[in-house]
């Protein structure tokens, strides 16, 4: 057994029901994941990517088999330790960025901190930090619709990192990037990965991203069909 | 504090659908405390003229008086106890003697009360003080309406008939020395006020009256075939006519408040389909649903906070003018109530019915808030972030 696995998973199912045909999204996935891995699920469309990484997340639950992320068995959590569990250790970056569009750049990245009830100048710091990592110090009063979609994705980047949480689980997050953007983002990811020791877990079927893995795990079909660690 | 500071951010970034809904929901603020407050003034304003001219402080009914039912008024006149006949001697109460009778202005029958009255007594603000006799005939006094109605004036002598204790009718002629204005009927219409001594005699009835008010602030005593009437029963009607009018006007402002709470609610239905993204982006960020409803619920309740803000800027001017200048009633539409309405309703605001009316319009959005928001519970964070409904 691993004592410093940061997630594991043993026999982990997920099966949707729909209709006759029950949907087996994950079937019998065992994986281990230890502290400052910068690691990826690819595989194509419907491979079950996203469900391993919502079930990690605490946001979803596996049907049979256990999850267990930093000590915690997801599958015995109350919504609310979810909460606690998302709140404190897990950052998440979404494809579509799910920025919250009535506030600025600044109230976005200092959101999770409020949920934390972290005191009003650390939180002035913490986030003037977290958007000088991403570069977009100058942005902070900036609306998401006043931004584009490479400034969006590092604004959710930021959000992600500003509590410094030990998790970053980032789905399909370059999917709506061009070239340019994806690069300096997985750049700022690695940066971030390499300075904090945060463990990133992307999901993806995207070659750029893929390219910089250390770990890439290829899901077909709800099983992992390869594990491979990248040498550096 | 996290909650409210969101909501807050929340509302005002919503714009101008936040400014409509507060501005709809201000519409009934206003409306239930004018409303309100003109009813609470015109209750105090008939109430202390009546208390001023008519109550006093409470009134002692002889034997079967009942205002009620003429029949009464003719045998119900008692002695009266020595303490009241004592207080009246000492302007510290008002005796009054009723009688049924008959006057006959410019060829017509007009039946009338006969009230007496001493013209020295000091607990009834009218001017009784004229009827102070000079020799001549008997003086009389009477209202605006009672002049109008019977066609009489000052100086006018009229011919006034009635029934002595023995029953025989006896008549007279009564000088009308004044005429007096005042807005409550029950001491004008159908009567002549006369000193109390002359109505004693013609009637033989000496030492007896139908009823003796008392000043404010008299606490009630017990007298053999005497009943006491407190402001409970001498107020009754008025009580009752301002109660029904502000029932009915309650439904214009529950109207108001229902088109207002209706838009809320909507909103709340459309915020929450519209923003199920937003929803599952709170969850995954750590935000326990019961959070996320209490967001979307302060959010509507705030509107009612908004919503008193928008009011206070165009209702307080509104308010204050109305205290000024008071709502002027039609010509003669203050008599046709039969009740002691000024010509100009005056409103009469509180605390407490602001303060009840701000509780009653943040409960009532609270609710319309909340309802919708239960929705949240059962969607799942996965299906909300993809924008699904689940």
């Amino acid at each position: 057994m691993n004592t410093n696995a940061l997630i594991k998973t043993v026999n982990l199912t997920k099966i949707y029901p729909s209709g006759e045909q029950p949907i087996t999204a994950l079937r019998d996935v065992n994986l281990v994941f230890g502290a400052g891995e910068f690691a990826g699920l690819v595989g194509p469309s419907g491979s079950g990517k996203t469900t391993l990484l919502n079930i990690i997340g605490s946001l979803d639950m596996p049907t049979s088999g256990s999850v267990e992320v930093l000590g915690e068995k997801v599958e015995m959590l109350s919504h609310k330790k979810a909460a606690r569990l998302r709140n404190r250790h897990i950052g998440f970056i979404f494809q579509t960025f799910n920025l919250l569009p009535v506030y600025t750049v600044f109230e976005n990245v200092e959101f999770p901190l409020l949920l934390l009830g972290m005191a009003a100048t650390d939180r002035r710091k913490a986030v003037r930090e977290a958007l000088a990592w991403v570069g977009l110090g100058d942005r902070e009063h900036s609306r998401p619709a006043q931004l584009s979609g490479g400034q969006s994705q590092r604004v959710a980047i930021a959000r992600a990192v500003v509590k410094k949480p030990g998790l970053v689980l980032a789905d399909e997050p370059t999917a709506n990037l061009d070239a340019e953007n994806s690069h300096h983002i997985l750049q700022t990811m690695e940066t971030i990965n390499r300075d904090l020791g945060t463990t990133f877990l992307f999901s993806t079927h995207d070659a750029k991203v893929i390219q910089h893995l250390r770990r890439k795990i290829t899901l077909i079909d709800g099983r992992v069909a390869d594990d491979e660690r990248v040498p550096a | 504090m996290i909650i409210p500071k969101l909501a807050f951010r929340n509302l005002i970034g919503n714009g101008a659908k936040t400014w409509l809904n507060a501005l709809v929901l201000s519409f009934s603020f206003v409306a239930i405390i004018w409303g309100q407050s003109l009813f609470e003034g015109m209750d105090k304003e008939m109430s202390k003229v009546t208390i001023d001219q008519e109550a006093g402080g409470g009134q002692y009914w002889a034997g079967t008086y009942d205002p009620y039912d003429p029949t009464t008024i003719e045998d119900a006149p008692e002695i009266i106890p020595a303490e009241l006949a004592a207080d009246a001697a000492a302007g510290k109460a008002a005796p009054v003697l009723i009688v049924p009778g008959t006057i006959y202005p410019k060829g017509r029958m007009v039946a009338i009360a006969l009230k007496g009255v001493d013209p020295g007594q000091s607990v009834l603000k009218l001017p009784f003080d004229r009827l102070r006799r000079n020799g001549g005939d008997i003086p009389g006094l009477i209202g605006v309406r009672m002049a109008k109605n019977a066609g009489l004036a000052k100086g006018d002598i009229v011919t006034v008939r009635w029934r002595d204790k023995a029953g025989t009718f006896d008549a007279a002629d009564i000088e009308i020395v004044d005429v007096f204005q005042s807005q409550v009927q029950t001491v004008d219409t159908g009567q002549i006020w006369v000193p109390l001594d002359d109505l004693q005699k013609m009637t033989g009835r000496t030492s007896r009256a139908t009823i003796v008010t008392v000043p404010e602030g008299t606490g009630p005593k017990t007298y053999a075939g005497w009943a006491f009437q407190n402001h409970e029963v001498l107020l009754k009607d008025i009580k009752s006519f301002v109660q029904a009018k502000s029932l009915g006007f309650s439904i214009f402002y529950i109207t108001l408040m229902a088109m207002a709470l209706l838009a809320i609610f909507n909103t709340q239905i459309l915020s929450i389909w519209h923003r199920r993204r937003e929803i599952g982006t709170l969850i995954a960020l750590g935000m326990p649903r019961g959070k996320v409803i209490g967001l979307f619920t302060l959010e509507g309740s705030l509107l009612s906070v908004l919503a008193a803000a928008v009011g206070a800027i165009y209702g307080l001017p509104l308010l204050i003018y109305m205290a000024k200048h008071g709502w002027v009633l039609p010509a003669d539409q203050a008599d046709s109530f039969g009740l002691a309405l000024n010509q100009a309703l005056y409103p009469a605001y509180s605390l407490g019915l602001v303060m009840m009316t701000i509780l009653l319009v943040l409960a009532a959005t609270t609710v319309v808030s909340f309802l919708p928001t239960r929705k949240i519970v059962t969607l799942k964070p996965t299906d909300a972030l993809k924008g699904k409904w689940s």
